[in-house]
């Protein structure tokens, strides 16, 4: 009885619980609430994908109603997978907001706080479970509102502003997006998705079709941060209070990619997409976002803004995989997506961690701070390898599966674009090794002890899964093999 | 033609008011219009499901003796949701502008820029 409702109950459960939260006392109660919750949703999460890893499907009838009239969930192995990380990432970051929290977070405030972190929780997993285009700009809608709260809780005044222009832009998207489902239902009369792609087939050549499509695609491109598109998140990174800087690296930008793939492969096809310019438009926005992000990423001074630039280039490969629209590439871009979610939360964490010590994430601030924090800094410094795509790390999982699939459809500037992005994120990865390492402590940072083992264990787990995930590939690339054999993508052929 | 202009003039009211509000949203410095301009631009789509349901010649969706033709009742359904995410929006873009205006003293963004800048 409950088993077959699990995968409601994953939504439905922070979703009670954050008006709950939000009633009880400021101080470590609702914290502890939301601690079992998302462990609770990681357990569901878990149970889920190894239900439909081989490929099994679950479909389940909101209310009864059958789809397409009712709303579906429907999980195959890409929305557990994206489930997946987005409850483990809370998982593991909840633990560590507790004491970052109660130092930048008014404690008057702290029960909202964790109320509204909730219902941004709610919002990623209902994107991941839903099959229902409609329902899924609900879900989004849900996400966006409360991280632009979350972001504006940032103790600096530019958290205003940054969480201000988050709001415009993210909106802005969000309404592209419902102007695409608009015109898609005008032509098809279908909000499920699996129905939207029988109905299309037919008419796959009407312009109604394409202006949707390309509404859709722009509007989901600005949630994802792809070039030239992405800048709302540096500040909305930088300024956010610690926590929120992880959550928001980890999930957000990963959700929307699985928004784009769902949208582009499953309601439309890989065929559509190499008939139409769409896999030109994101190889050439890929290209340019890997170099330019990467580039602007060398000359920060700040730390957080360097990571957040890091992983608008980050997300450029995840748009090469789809550009490549084969089977390896949207393989590379699914591991990417999970292997890119453990290496910055675990980034964001050490930063955050200096942070909790320092105050700011400047780099005059941060000078030699890695030989006072050592257990932080070689964390820092194992997950900066992992992003650069060093062998032996996760990174170099994703990055590997993406050369090979570039070098499968003969596209060499890809492939010589992957490897200097990597060069490039050795620049700037060692350029903040510099700060910490070598540079002269300054008075205050000869005082910073090393940080609170509430914050070091949670970025250990992150730093550990990173190694382990560069070892044993057999839960990442299986999983990406089976969705993306689900999602109908065609193996490349000359 | 005439036809084309005068048939669909409800689509033409929607291109208009989603050109007139995205404008607002780009062009205009102060936070305030900014806001307004979204809302202007997300009223168009609501127009825009609305004429999406509509049926010539059909009723509300209402059974009653004597009438056959009903309007489609899921886009009004939908567009319902829509404006109650609209709403909180608003709602939510308003409050971020009261908290701006009490830390910056201003809501002009040029004027905010050059705070920030001068630090």
């Amino acid at each position: 009885m409950i088993e077959q409702n699990l995968s409601l109950l994953l939504v439905v459960i922070p979703l009670l619980f954050s008006p709950v939260v939000a009633i009880l006392p400021n101080g470590r109660l609702p914290w502890l609430v939301v601690l079992a919750v998302t462990w609770t949703c990681l357990v569901i999460a878990c149970w889920q994908l190894s239900v439909v890893i081989d490929g099994k499907i679950i479909s389940y009838e909101l209310g009864g109603w059958s789809p397409p009239w009712g709303i579906e969930y429907r999980i195959d192995a890409m929305n557990a997978l994206v489930a997946l990380i987005v409850a483990g990432v809370a998982a593991i970051t909840v633990p560590y907001a507790l004491l970052s929290v109660e130092k930048e977070i008014p404690t008057q405030q702290i029960s909202l706080f964790y109320s509204v972190v909730l219902l941004f929780i709610v919002g990623l997993l209902g994107i991941a479970q839903t099959g229902d285009v409609f329902n899924l700009f609900v879900f989004l809608e849900i996400s966006s509102l409360s991280s632009y709260v979350l972001i504006a809780m940032g103790r600096e005044r530019r958290a205003l502003t940054a969480a201000y222009q988050y709001l415009v832009m993210g909106t802005v998207g969000a309404t592209f997006l419902l102007i695409g489902i608009g015109l898609l239902y005008a032509e098809t009369g279908t909000l499920n998705m699996q129905d939207l792609h029988q109905r299309l087939l037919p008419i796959i050549d009407h312009r109604t079709v394409h202006t949707g499509f390309a509404f859709v695609v722009v509007g989901i491109a600005l949630k994802l941060a792809l070039f030239p598109l992405h800048l709302w998140v540096p500040n909305a990174y930088k300024y956010a209070p610690s926590a929120i800087s992880v959550l928001l690296a980890a999930t957000s930008t990963k959700v929307a990619v699985y928004i784009m793939l769902r949208i582009v492969f499953t309601i439309f096809s890989s065929d559509f997409v190499k008939t139409t310019p769409t896999d030109l438009i994101f190889l050439i926005l890929g290209v340019v976002g890997v170099m330019l992000a990467s580039i602007t990423a060398i000359f920060q001074t700040d730390a957080k803004r360097l990571l957040a630039y890091s992983s608008i280039a980050q997300v450029s490969y995840m748009a090469l995989g789809i550009g490549l629209a084969s089977t390896l590439g949207v393989t590379a871009t699914l591991v990417h997506l999970f292997n890119h979610a453990l290496m910055k939360a675990a980034l964001f964490m050490a930063v955050g961690a200096m942070v909790y010590r320092v105050g700011i994430s400047r780099f005059e601030e941060l000078n030699g701070l890695g030989r006072q924090m050592p257990w932080t800094f070689t964390a820092l410094f194992i997950a900066g390898l992992s992003l650069i795509g060093v062998p032996g790390t996760a990174g170099f999982i994703s990055k590997w599966y993406l050369v090979l699939a570039a070098m499968e459809q003969q596209a060499w500037l890809i492939v010589v674009v992957v490897l200097l992005g990597s060069l490039l994120a050795v620049v700037y990865m060692w350029k903040m090794v510099e700060v910490l390492l070598f540079h002269p402590l300054t008075s205050t940072g000869a005082a910073v002890k090393e940080a609170p083992l509430l914050l070091l264990i949670p970025m250990w787990i992150l730093v550990l899964a990173n190694i382990y995930f560069g070892f044993n590939t057999e839960l990442t690339v299986n999983v990406a093999d089976t969705a993306t054999r689900l999602l109908g993508v065609s193996t490349y052929h000359e | 033609m005439i036809d084309i202009i005068i048939g669909h003039y409800n689509y033409w009211v929607v291109i208009f008011l989603m050109m007139a509000g995205f404008y607002t949203v780009i062009n205009r410095g102060n936070l305030i219009k900014k806001i307004a301009g979204i809302n202007i631009f997300q009223t168009s789509v609501f127009l825009m499901y609305i004429s999406i349901g509509y049926v010539s010649d059909g009723t509300p969706p209402i059974i009653a003796e004597g009438f056959t033709k009903y309007s489609n009742p899921l886009p009004h359904v939908m567009i319902l949701t829509a404006i109650v995410v609209g709403v909180s929006t608003t709602a939510l873009g308003l409050a971020l502008v009261v908290r701006i205006k009490e830390a910056y003293g201003t809501i002009e963004e040029d004027e905010i820029h050059d705070q920030d800048m001068s630090l």
